[in-house]
């Protein structure tokens, strides 16, 4: 589309969603939210850019083919599903981590945000795959 | 809160749900798809203003992350939906 208003618009919005994304992944273990929603917002960040800069500077923008993103997202979901098995635990236990960061608090990180953020990629992942494809057949 | 915000609040609550039906027979009868596009954008809008009335009526903050997503969205939908009506969409 080739609207200058829209193109400076969606340079200044796309930031906003891919944050707001971030947002909503982090904050889903205690709040509404969590990967599923993240994902879907960042998955509309990236579709707006392709919107007002064609597809195929989506797909640019975005590095990684949305295939690998949902397979790679997969893929860190099941392993974090599985770590607890290791462990020798039962299957998709939450397992905490306690990293030390500077300052006197520390990071409490565990396999349910490594699961989250699988889920985030797969959502992203999927529904990029959906938009390129259908943009690329209108092209 | 005071009684003035109070009524304020639900006065507007009650105002933007009017404007939500009469933008959805908009959307419904709506001769032309730019009108229904124009609609749906409206009703985006509108529901972003009674989430964020709701908060201040409430004074619970749980329905403004949600008010934003739906803002961003609302957008989103609208300018595909301008995409696929330049592109000659089935009127």
């Amino acid at each position: 589309m080739n609207s200058l208003i829209f193109k400076t618009a969606t340079r200044y919005l796309v930031p906003v969603l891919l944050v707001f994304a971030i947002h909503l992944l982090l904050r889903g273990h205690n709040a509404p939210g969590g990967g599923f929603a993240g994902g879907l917002v960042a998955a509309g960040g990236y579709t707006l850019y392709a919107l007002a800069f064609g597809v195929t500077a989506g797909r640019r923008t975005l590095r990684v083919s949305p295939e690998c993103l949902a397979g790679g997202g997969l893929l860190l979901a099941v392993i974090s599903a599985f770590a607890s098995l290791f462990a020798g635990k039962a299957f998709m236990t939450a397992l905490w981590f306690k990293i030390p960061m500077p300052g006197p608090g520390y990071l409490k990180l565990g396999t349910p945000f490594f699961f989250d953020l699988g889920v985030f990629a797969v959502v992203a992942g999927v529904v990029l795959l959906f938009v390129f494809s259908l943009m690329e057949v209108k092209e | 809160m005071s009684l003035l915000v109070d009524t304020c609040a639900n006065l507007s609550l009650g105002l933007i749900t009017l404007g939500i039906v009469l933008s959805t027979y908009r959307l419904i009868r709506g001769p032309d798809m730019p009108d229904r596009a124009v609609a749906l954008d409206l009703i985006g809008i509108l529901c972003v203003g009674f989430m964020a009335v709701y908060t201040i009526a409430k004074n619970d903050a749980a329905y403004l992350p949600a008010g934003m997503a739906v803002a961003l969205m609302a957008f989103l939908g609208t300018v595909a939906f301008a995409q696929y009506l330049r592109h000659g969409g089935d009127r």
